[in-house]
């Protein structure tokens, strides 16, 4: 790592960083311990794939639930009671089918609908994922362990703007009939990112 | 700008790392970073696109090789003390040691005098723009045709909100590409479709 103008003869840790940066907003009242175990709370409790999941289960029960979900996923999921920040302003929910895979990826950064299905995992922030899932997304998704049929298409979706997504995925035929409730158990994080069938 | 950030499409890098459930973070001052910009966002200290921006700007083998965490941690520290709400002296003193920031940043644009309006079905092409600032056009599709397949709500647009510059909010395009003309030859067929700002599209011929 070059020296990016610090003049130290050692680059402090991250952890020490951090903890410096911590310092300094506490010095000016900006209360960083209270917004720390907040945040760890929200994410804990509230940026949930269970979010995401109760979205794809009432849409796989409730035809016109999925109809307006298609239309606009910000208002539907509203009905749900879950929102997303005011600068993500468009959730647009991609359909998967038989012979469709939709995937999300950014690869200019990590962007993701974190409010619906959770921050996004290690591997969506690696220069792997980043790089290669646009050019060769069949191979990467072999290797994640998605073998996909040849006559399923592919669709790759950069989350280049603040337009957030959400994959639909296909509902497992051995689950008709099922409850709601017991429909959204069986929907991961990584089926509503595109990476994953159920 | 042609940052070390853009990295989609380009090769070399080998298998990702996967596994089922893998978590957003590994220990506890990635929570912390990631609760310490939030709060700075909050406040109004900078905005997204500056804070990607400030990410953008780290040194290239810096980018590369810091985590996901490290990267935020830089972009925050730097935008606090060129906003002048610290100094890199203070944190270098509380962190006893160095604390690498990212190189200044480049003046931005406002968005171009004659965009168009788009609709579904329109082929358009990807300006060629090179710009020293920040912008959200991953190289890959630079000068590439597609298809619009729809019109976002307008936002911000990034090239001037990461710049304090004055620009009218603008709606992305979703673009469909085919992978066989963004990467002839050397890709595997599949549909790409990139949420493209309108001041980088034009009309294809």
């Amino acid at each position: 790592m070059s020296d990016h103008g610090t003049t130290h003869p050692n680059i402090a840790s991250v952890e020490q960083r951090v903890a410096a940066i911590e310092a300094a907003f506490d010095e000016r009242g900006m209360a960083p311990g209270e917004v720390i175990s907040e945040f760890q709370h929200t994410v804990d409790e509230q940026w949930v794939p269970q979010n995401g999941a109760r979205v794809v289960a009432k849409a796989w029960t409730d035809p016109e639930f999925r109809r307006r979900l298609l239309a606009n996923g910000r208002d539907a999921v509203a009905e749900l009671g879950l929102t997303l920040p005011r600068h993500h302003r468009h959730l647009v929910v991609l359909e998967n089918t038989p012979t469709i895979q939709n995937v999300i990826c950014c690869t200019l950064c990590s962007c993701t609908a974190f409010t619906i299905i959770g921050l996004p995992p290690d591997w969506y922030k690696d220069l792997e994922y980043r790089s290669r899932i646009v050019r060769q997304s069949r191979t990467v998704l072999r290797e994640m362990g998605l073998d996909l049929p040849a006559e399923v298409e592919i669709r790759v979706w950069d989350t280049t703007a603040d337009t957030r997504y959400l994959v639909l995925p296909v509902q497992p035929p051995e689950t008709a009939g099922w409850p709601e409730e017991r429909l959204a158990q069986i929907v991961t994080r990584d089926s509503m990112i595109g990476v994953a069938r159920l | 700008m042609d940052g070390i950030h853009d990295l989609g499409g380009r090769q070399g890098f080998g298998a990702v790392r996967y596994s089922p459930n893998a978590g957003a973070f590994h220990a506890a001052w990635e929570v912390r970073v990631n609760a310490l910009y939030a709060l700075a966002v909050r406040r109004g200290i900078f905005n997204m696109d500056e804070y990607r921006h400030a990410i953008e700007r780290m040194e290239p083998r810096h980018y590369l090789a810091a985590s996901y965490y490290e990267r935020s941690l830089t972009s925050l520290a730097t935008l606090c003390v060129e906003k002048g709400i610290l100094t890199r002296e203070e944190l270098e003193r509380y962190a006893k040691g160095g604390f690498p920031l990212a190189a200044p940043s480049a003046p931005g644009r406002t968005n171009v005098g004659d965009r168009e309006r788009f609709l579904p079905g329109d082929r358009v092409r990807v300006r060629s723009d090179c710009v020293p600032g920040h912008m959200r056009m991953p190289g890959y599709i630079r000068g590439k045709s597609g298809v619009v397949v729809s019109e976002s709500p307008a936002y911000p647009f990034p090239d001037a909100h990461a710049h304090g510059v004055d620009a009218a909010d603008e709606p992305t395009y979703d673009v469909r590409f085919d992978t066989r003309e963004l990467w002839p030859d050397s890709s595997e067929a599949a549909l790409v479709h990139v949420g493209v700002f309108q001041s980088y599209l034009e009309r294809a011929g």
